[in-house]
């Protein structure tokens, strides 16, 4: 049996062809999964990956364990049934910008609301590449695409933002480059129980090449980002010389001795969203980490709990009583 | 309860086969609530019954306007009917607006009992109306039965601590008692339900009570009737134990009964719509039988998660109406593709688009049999009363389960909010069919979609070791499921999904003809026409016409034998609330036959006046 055995990244590979652009970020994504998966030891028939559609949602097909590629944006809704239908899986969701938040925008809230033992991982590449390069919406105002020749007037929003809004139990931002800080954001988001979102910077090399690197670029990496690490000093730089502190309602760039401790566990999502709007702000780094992680009780308990508050008060139904019930008067 | 008779004897007790009653008022008069009372309370006595709820989508139009006028029909009867009936006997109009819409439809001759409080001048100008319909004469012909109901019922309730105008929400029941005095019913099932209703407001229980009482008295005291009627408990009615149905519980009942026989625990993702909540509602009461509902963020997401269940080894079942049969198109489509049992209940209303939310309607059919992008057959299955849908529930499992695949269950707002008694099943007598799902790895290794004598997949759902496979909306490979866009492959397939749903017509019957095999015409139905055939058909026969009936349950695929029943007649007539659904798949399926369309799109389910009358006509060519 596979699940007394010791498993290894291997064991998670499908026998599937991976068919994404040579060089894309989701190569680098779906082999921290694997590891992460052999690293958590889940029996590979107790987990579930659940997508929709777009280049992300190929996912599944990829890793040997139960999955379901589905329809455009509802993946969530399919994760939400099976979950609750079965709690004892591991049900992961993966998706991207377009699936995630545009079309599938509102199964994305509602999930993330009702707090659904989901983990979704949400690859943001602020592009639609499986249809060829259109802009979505996580793409820059004024991004020059095929269907914006002239700019696009759309403003975009943030993936962590949204999910803050949504009351998400847990959110996390990582990068596609940075296998290290991708295996302990998934980690972590594998250990919190309810839904956990984690936004994944993924560079599409066809459609939008580079659109990360101002950020997420190895060399640039370090000074431009702060990791938020609950319970740690905000501190960033190569030296590990800068810090973040929060003056008055806003974040500022302050010494590495200066730096706040942050937290992901207050009462308000208040703090982490403002540390998600840093973003908007060129001269502050762009944080990642793990911006919220509370707990609250899942739906999929809540969902059981009933069931059997039900049973134990009123007996398991009978059919014959069920049809029986009401009035009932006998012609003979 | 005491009967006091003030005014000495007993008024005269004559007997009736058959009445029917109409409550009409404002939406907000509570006539819905009536009417159930009097047709609980004539089920629990034993008539056989059928009812109409006809009400507005606004749940409280301006008050005393026509479009705020709701109704109940209700008709019990000592003998087997099959519809509430083309025309009251009795109307109850509880204000302008209500005697105004409905007294057009009361038989000539018949009582019209009217609420003298609510014609002031001010209630005939919201109605519209120019001059009293009480002294105008447009009454004349009717019997008519004039109270001043909110005058009585504040007398009535004069020693109660109800402010006056919970007093005046009390005068539903003031009607509801006097016409428990006129067809001489009891009142103690409804005494029972009041007590029940307002368990945490005895006050209103008391109020409601003594309205009622007040109403039943005054039948007595005032003498507005020279008599009292009585109609007999129904005996021709098979032998049994009965209990009063709607629809929409039916149906809940039959899935609840379906995921038992299929051994799975039921999963229902829905979102609340016209006139389908009623089987969200029914079904999230029954937690104690496993049953989990979810109240999805949409439509889309309330298939979505259904179908999601099912991939983990729930019956999963959607219900809806129209407008939402839309939005869970897609899904569908993702459903024929993954194999796996799903139940979609469209409860009709009328359309297109939002269309007419509370009425009544058959126009769905063809969205359901093929409404979807690319070949994607599913089995489509319609219930014709109240307690078919019970059956027709329980059909629908079976079918998704053996097969694994979607079935759609058309019933519709007529059905859905009317009732009937219904013959209770033995439950020894429905046929078990259990869900086998895949548990270990077969020799040769595990194939996701090979196929069984059913040609259905084998359906391992996760959590079994060892059968890990993924599943998804691309096109499968014969046996192994991987993507796969060879063409023969995609043909192959396509025509697989295909004959698997044709192949259902192996377990269905073919459905029995009403009346001779052979003859002149041959009215065909489906759905809640039912009724209204049956009685056209029947009253024909009884003059010597060579009429029979045919009613379909399965709409796709058709069961085999039908051509050979058509064959029999010199036309076929196919009565539908659409504009010609089923006659076009009939056409084009059966091109030997003359099938005759007869078409009505009102809202309003069909009398069995214009049903005679159309056939008559054909007779006569």
């Amino acid at each position: 049996m596979a699940d007394s055995q010791v498993l290894t990244k291997k064991d998670f590979k499908s026998d599937q062809d991976v068919r994404w652009c040579p060089g894309c970020g989701d190569y680098a994504i779906l082999n921290c999964v694997q590891g992460v998966m052999a690293t958590l030891g889940i029996p590979r028939h107790q987990l579930c990956f659940v997508s929709g559609i777009g280049c992300s949602s190929r996912f599944p097909y990829y890793m040997n364990s139960y999955g379901f590629h589905t329809i455009h944006g509802r993946a969530p809704a399919f994760a939400t049934g099976i979950k609750t239908a079965n709690p004892n899986l591991s049900v992961w969701l993966v998706t991207g910008d377009g699936d995630g938040l545009s079309i599938g925008g509102n199964h994305m809230a509602h999930i993330l609301r009702r707090n659904v033992d989901v983990k979704i991982l949400l690859f943001n590449n602020e592009i639609y590449g499986l249809t060829k390069g259109q802009f979505s919406p996580t793409s820059p105002q004024g991004i020059k695409t095929k269907t914006s020749p002239m700019g696009s007037v759309d403003r975009p929003f943030d993936p962590v933002s949204f999910a803050l809004g949504c009351g998400a139990t847990f959110v996390a931002r990582t990068i596609d480059t940075h296998q290290k800080h991708m295996e302990q954001v998934l980690l972590a988001a594998a250990h919190h129980k309810g839904s956990a979102f984690v936004e994944i910077y993924q560079n599409c090399v066809i459609f939008n090449d580079g659109a990360f690197d101002k950020v997420a670029e190895k060399t640039v990496r370090d000074d431009k980002t702060v990791d938020l690490r609950p319970g740690q000093p905000m501190v960033f730089g190569k030296n590990h010389d800068k810090g973040i502190k929060i003056d008055g309602w806003e974040p500022v760039v302050c010494s590495a001795a200066e730096a706040q401790t942050w937290r992901s566990d207050t009462h308000s999502p208040g703090p982490a969203f403002v540390m998600s709007q840093m973003d908007s702000n060129p001269e502050l780094p762009r944080p990642i980490g793990i911006f919220r992680d509370v707990s609250a009780p899942t739906f999929d308990e809540g969902i059981q709990q009933q069931i059997q508050k039900a049973q134990a008060a009123r007996g398991k139904g009978s059919l014959e009583k069920l049809i029986h019930s009401g009035e009932t008067w006998t012609v003979s | 309860m005491s009967q006091t008779h003030a005014h000495g004897a007993e008024p005269p007790v004559q007997p009736f086969e058959s009445v029917v009653i109409r409550f009409a008022g404002d939406s907000g008069d509570g006539m819905q609530i009536t009417g159930n009372q009097f047709t609980h309370t004539s089920a629990v006595i034993g008539n056989d019954l059928a009812t109409f709820p006809d009400y507005p989508a606004e749940i409280r139009a301006p008050a005393g306007t026509r479009p705020g006028v709701s109704g109940f029909q209700v008709r019990f009867s000592s003998s087997d009917i099959h519809t509430p009936g083309d025309q009251p006997d009795v109307l109850v109009a509880m204000n302008p607006a209500a005697l105004i819409v409905n007294i057009k439809d009361l038989r000539p001759g018949g009582i019209v009992v009217v609420n003298t409080g609510q014609f002031t001048d001010g209630d005939l100008k919201k109605a519209a109306l120019n001059t009293n319909p009480l002294t105008d004469g447009s009454l004349k012909g009717f019997r008519v039965i004039e109270i001043d109901i909110n005058k009585r019922v504040t007398e009535a309730l004069k020693s109660t601590s109800l402010s006056s105008k919970e007093v005046q929400r009390c005068k539903n029941f003031y009607t509801l008692g006097l016409m428990y005095w006129l067809y001489n019913r009891p009142v103690e099932t409804t005494m029972k339900w009041l007590d029940e209703k307002f368990a945490k407001k005895p006050e209103l229980a008391e109020a409601n009570k003594l309205a009622m009482q007040a109403g039943y008295n005054a039948g007595d005291i005032h003498e507005f009737f020279q008599g009292r009627y009585e109609v007999l408990p129904c005996t021709s009615m098979p032998k049994g134990e009965y209990r009063n149905i709607m629809g929409n519980d039916a149906t809940a009942l039959g899935l609840v009964a379906g995921a038992q026989l299929a051994n799975l625990q039921l999963f229902l993702g829905s979102y609340p719509i016209t006139p389908a909540s009623g089987i969200l509602e029914a079904l999230a009461a029954y937690k104690h039988f496993g049953v989990i509902t979810f109240q999805a963020e949409d439509e889309i997401a309330a298939i979505c998660s259904a179908l999601g269940s099912a991939y983990a080894g729930c019956l999963g079942l959607t219900t809806t109406s129209g407008p939402g049969m839309a939005l869970k198109t897609e899904a569908m489509g993702l459903a024929v593709s993954v194999e796996l049992p799903l139940v979609i209940v469209d409860v009709q209303r009328g359309g297109p688009s939002t269309g007419l939310p509370t009425k009544t309607e058959q126009a769905d059919l063809l969205q359901a049999i093929f409404g979807r992008n690319g070949e994607a057959p599913i089995p489509v299955l319609a219930a014709s009363t109240p307690s078919d849908a019970f059956d027709c529930a329980v059909e629908a499992c079976r079918i998704a389960v053996q097969y694994m695949t979607p079935v759609i269950l058309l019933t519709d707002g007529y059905i859905a909010n009317g009732a009937e008694p219904w013959k209770l099943p033995e439950i020894k007598d429905l046929k078990p069919f259990p869900a086998k799902f895949q548990e270990s790895v077969p020799e040769g290794g595990f194939l996701p979609y090979s196929r069984n004598e059913f040609n259905a997949r084998p359906w391992a759902k996760p959590g079994t070791p060892g059968l890990e496979h993924r599943i998804g909306g691309i096109e499968k490979a014969h046996l192994t499921g991987h993507i796969s866009y060879d063409p023969e492959n995609h043909e192959f397939m396509c025509k697989m999904r295909q004959q698997k749903v044709m192949g259902i017509r192996e377990t269905i019957p073919t459905p029995p003809v009403l009346g001779d095999s052979t003859g002149d015409v041959l009215v065909l139905g489906w759905g809640s026409t039912r009724g209204a055939i049956t009685s056209a058909v029947e009253e024909l026969r009884k003059k010597g016409k060579k009429v029979s009936a045919l009613h379909l349950r399965h709409m796709w695929p058709l069961p085999k034998g039908l051509e050979n029943i058509f064959a029999n007649f010199r036309a076929v007539l196919v009565p539908e609330m659409n504009l010609g659904q089923l006659v076009r798949v009939l056409r084009s399926e059966y091109t030997q036959h003359n099938f005759i369309s007869y078409p009505k799109i009102q809202g309003q389910p069909f009398r069995t006046s214009e049903l005679t009358k159309k056939i008559e006509s054909i007779l006569e060519k």
